[in-house]
């Protein structure tokens, strides 16, 4: 016991705090690599289809997105409630895909043009007629794979 | 020569800011992964191609349509979305060598040796106003049919399901029970 009793009659050592900003530092790396930052903001509301064989988009570089649905409440009284295709930052039609898709494929580097994957994110509501015009156009454009977004069932 | 030693920089704040620059980024970060069904569309036909060489034999295809109000045909007959796994299976694997169902071609699929495929294609027309839900629900179930022969065929002949196949034996497997989903050109079902 006098063993004991010595030894707590010293102060307690502060823990060492100087390998905090490492370990922080460490979790702030492992953040900035695997996020990604949303590059542009929705214009139109999409509530995706569910599906159960659904499979993960491999390489999100290799992604460019075309998203369809019905205007967001703000925008609907300049655009109405139709379905509307939204590239980039903007509303446009069919024709601009392929300006689109050109942007697109110039962007990437020469190795990766054929893997260049199209995302179309559609609301479950919209009627395929839309879907079929981007998907000619695409065709035209000869950007042939493409993913039709759906959230995993849940079981 | 100056005797003085330059003071060290205090680096008790350092860990503020990085706990700063780590909460910006726990923030604005997006773990989320888009999921969803891949497909290749067929390429547009070239107008000097002959149109002959692309004809399938008949048997050897089903149509399957959603019309306007997603109601969907399977080989001319009114089906229900549930259904609609199973006829495709009995379509693609043909068990009892139906002369209307399509026929089966032996290849050579890498180790295993001759094996009958199917040349069943499964055609997909949708109307214009079909909805994109019931359109995705047809997909969905068109590919869990292939899914589930592959499976099928792959614990019959390596005891695993496909999904814990090496590359090369899924690749094996790919070959022996093909995904053939031909997306037709968009046409108004409802017109007869």
């Amino acid at each position: 016991m006098a063993k004991f009793g010595k030894n707590s009659s010293k102060e307690m050592p502060a823990i060492s705090t100087s390998s905090l900003p490492d370990i922080v530092f460490m979790l702030l790396f492992f953040f900035m690599v695997t996020t990604s930052m949303r590059e542009t903001e929705n214009k139109v509301t999409i509530r995706l289809p569910q599906a159960s064989e659904v499979v993960k988009l491999e390489r999100k570089d290799l992604a460019s997105y075309i998203n369809i649905g019905s205007p967001i409440a703000p925008l609907q009284a300049q655009f109405g409630t139709d379905a509307r295709i939204q590239l980039n930052d903007s509303f446009k039609t069919t024709k601009d895909i392929r300006d689109f898709v050109a942007a697109e494929r110039d962007a990437m580097s020469e190795a990766d043009k054929s893997f260049m994957t199209v995302v179309i994110r559609c609301d479950q509501q919209v009627h395929m007629g839309i879907v079929s015009d981007v998907k000619q156009e695409l065709r035209r454009c000869s950007a042939l794979k493409i993913m039709y977004c759906a959230n995993k069932t849940a079981k | 020569m100056a005797k003085h030693k330059t003071p060290e920089i205090n680096s008790s704040s350092t860990a503020d800011i990085a706990f700063l620059l780590l909460c910006y980024f726990l923030m604005t970060t997006t773990m989320d992964q888009d999921s969803g069904l891949s497909r290749r569309l067929p390429p547009i036909p070239d107008e000097n191609q002959k149109v002959e060489d692309q004809k399938v034999n008949r048997r050897n295809i089903i149509i399957v349509k959603i019309n306007s109000a997603d109601r969907l045909f399977a080989g001319n007959e009114v089906l229900d979305v549930s259904l609609l796994k199973d006829k495709i299976k009995l379509f693609l694997t043909n068990p009892l060598n139906d002369p209307n169902l399509p026929e089966k071609e032996a290849k050579e699929i890498g180790s295993l040796g001759m094996i009958p495929v199917s040349k069943g294609v499964i055609s997909l027309q949708n109307d214009r106003g079909t909805s994109y839900e019931a359109y995705i629900a047809v997909q969905n179930e068109l590919v869990k049919a292939v899914n589930e022969l592959r499976d099928e065929f792959s614990k019959a002949h390596f005891g695993k399901t496909y999904i814990n196949l090496d590359e090369d034996e899924q690749k094996m497997v790919r070959d022996a029970v093909p995904q053939q989903i031909s997306e037709a050109e968009p046409k108004d079902v409802s017109k007869k």
